[in-house]
């Protein structure tokens, strides 16, 4: 028989979370701080209202680009907070996720050999995503010395003849970083001298911790390069509803929408009308889960500190991503000896991009009461490392 | 920070100090006064404990009283209200807009113990026109917390 498989797809690398997965999934009693969503409920009445919609016999496609309702709330969302106005009719579109509306823009913009750029340590899909697309990934590898910013010279540095898109993934999974005003408006200068297009994923967006998170869109002369992502999964516990969005120029969101028809058709029904209510009634519950994880982030960086590990100060999303140099272990090896020996399941940043190398992702998508058994468990851990090493 | 620490505190007063102050990301000391001032002016009046006295062997009943009375010149609803609440086996007065007046929670140890204070001592005051009482039979979610089931994390245990 012959080759059934396309070469590019088998040449993807699995995620290297995955394997991480298999071996945390087979101990039944260990403590996760391995999870990339919110640990709460969606909210009772936007789970209401997806299920009144169903009861209401509203189970047919919507239109491809979505529901004609949820653009205009997604649109008069941005328009609040970011102060942008973009048109519900042309220039939206509601997608399984945020991740399609990665897949889409890449598949929309990229001709073959065109360089994406993407600076890692960042979410798993980017790389996979722009290899499918025919792209070439151009990794950036950001610093902890720069809290994980990205900056001008690195995005100079990186930008060849062929390069056209840069991935802005910010607040960032899994370092926690943000990009604040300041650092978007050095990096915008480049992107307009060097006449490249960005996709931003703000999934995280309204997980900030500092000042409210602000687009790269509200700079001069950028709304019109860029494809804006974000979506219900974070910001509303949403994760299962699959539900994400973009927003675009006119230009760029017709061919992301043709895409979207042939290949998905519409998002579903029922997930539209409950982020219509999310829109529209949710704010108070967005404000009271960022409360509850800023205090969370702020018990682990407390912890962090009591132990005397490193981690610079994250500001986004709801992760940590401290430093275990100082053990002299792999990222991996340090994740497992911890899985092992304290049933305390974490990322290895390494699953995040190679310079994830010497870091931990630790999510607080937890209760305070998990965090606090999980961190005195790493805590016993380090404690024990730091004097196995005194000994050597 | 106030407003932080009522709401923290609302849900959890055993919440130790030092603790409140880590994750409020402020000083202990501050926590401390902010939570005499609070005693202080009456704004933080006890620190209880939630009980669901169903799974113990103690028995209690609990009622809830409309009771429509006639308000007192000069007075209102003030006087009779005051002669409720004074009953230690009475947990809660409210005066209540609507079809009456007070609503009145009670404690009891029986269903008998309850009956007798109605028909004995509440509808017998001066002032008080009528009474209904509703026995509770069961409670599902009391003062925010959901009684009846135990919250299960279901998700994966690893995700990107």
């Amino acid at each position: 028989m012959r080759n059934p498989l396309a070469d590019k797809v088998v040449q993807v690398k699995p995620s290297g979370i995955r394997k991480f997965f298999d071996i945390v999934s087979e101990m039944k009693d260990a403590i996760s701080l391995g999870v990339g969503e919110p640990d709460f409920d969606t909210p009772w009445h936007i789970r209401d209202e997806g299920i009144y919609s169903l009861e209401k016999g509203r189970t047919f496609y919507t239109s491809n680009a979505g529901l004609r309702e949820l653009k205009v709330e997604i649109v008069k969302y941005i328009e609040r907070s970011q102060n942008v106005s973009y048109d519900a009719d042309h220039e939206v579109i509601v997608t399984v996720g945020g991740s399609e509306a990665i897949d889409l823009a890449l598949r929309a913009m990229i001709n073959p050999g065109d360089e994406v750029l993407i600076p890692q340590p960042s979410y798993v899909s980017y790389e996979p995503c722009a290899i499918l697309a025919d792209a070439v990934p151009v990794i950036i590898e950001l610093k902890e010395e720069n809290e994980f910013r990205l900056t001008a010279d690195e995005l100079r540095d990186a930008i060849t003849e062929k390069t056209k898109i840069l991935i802005l993934p910010f607040p960032n999974n899994p370092t926690g970083a943000i990009m604040e005003k300041k650092d978007l408006e050095a990096i915008a200068e480049v992107i307009r001298e060097k006449d490249i297009f960005v996709i931003s994923d703000e999934i995280y967006a309204e997980l900030t911790y500092k000042e409210k998170h602000v687009s790269i869109v509200t700079l001069p002369g950028m709304k019109e390069r860029t494809v804006l992502i974000n979506g219900f999964s974070k910001a509303y516990a949403m994760t299962g509803w699959r539900l994400g969005y973009a927003l675009a120029p006119k230009e760029i969101m017709e061919q992301m929408i043709k895409i979207h028809q042939f290949a998905i058709m519409c998002a579903p029904t029922t997930s539209q009308y409950a982020a219509v209510e999310a829109l529209r009634n949710g704010d108070d519950d967005v404000a009271s889960m960022r409360e509850s994880y800023n205090q969370r982030r702020r018990f682990l960086m407390h912890r962090f500190r009591e132990m005397g590990l490193t981690c610079f100060e994250p500001y986004g999303a709801f992760y940590v991503f401290p430093c275990i140099k100082e053990f002299g272990m792999t990222s991996e090896a340090f994740a497992e000896r911890l899985l092992a020996e304290e049933k305390v399941a974490v990322v290895p940043g390494t699953a995040f991009g190679d310079c994830g190398e010497g870091f931990l992702r630790i999510s607080y998508a937890y209760s305070l009461e998990n965090l606090k058994v999980a961190l005195g468990k790493i805590d016993h851990f380090i404690t024990r490392l730091r004097a196995q090493q005194g000994r050597n | 920070m106030r407003e932080q620490i009522l709401a923290i505190i609302e849900k959890n007063s055993r919440i130790d100090l030092k603790e409140l102050a880590v994750i409020l990301g402020v000083e202990e000391i501050d926590v401390v006064n902010e939570l005499g001032a609070l005693e202080k002016e009456g704004v933080i009046c006890g620190y209880h404990t939630m009980i669901d006295w169903e799974k113990t062997s103690i028995e209690k009943v609990t009622a809830l009283i409309e009771v429509r009375i006639t308000p007192q010149r000069g007075q209102g609803f003030d006087n009779i209200a005051e002669r409720i609440y004074k009953y230690p086996e009475v947990n809660s007065v409210y005066l209540i807009s609507g079809g009456y007046d007070l609503l009145v929670t009670l404690e009891g140890k029986s269903l008998k113990a309850v009956s007798s204070f109605v028909s004995d001592k509440l509808s017998t005051l001066d002032g008080v026109l009528s009474t209904a009482t509703h026995f509770i039979l069961k409670k599902y979610k009391d003062h925010g917390t959901i009684l009846t089931k135990k919250h299960e994390d279901t998700r994966e245990k690893i995700t990107p």
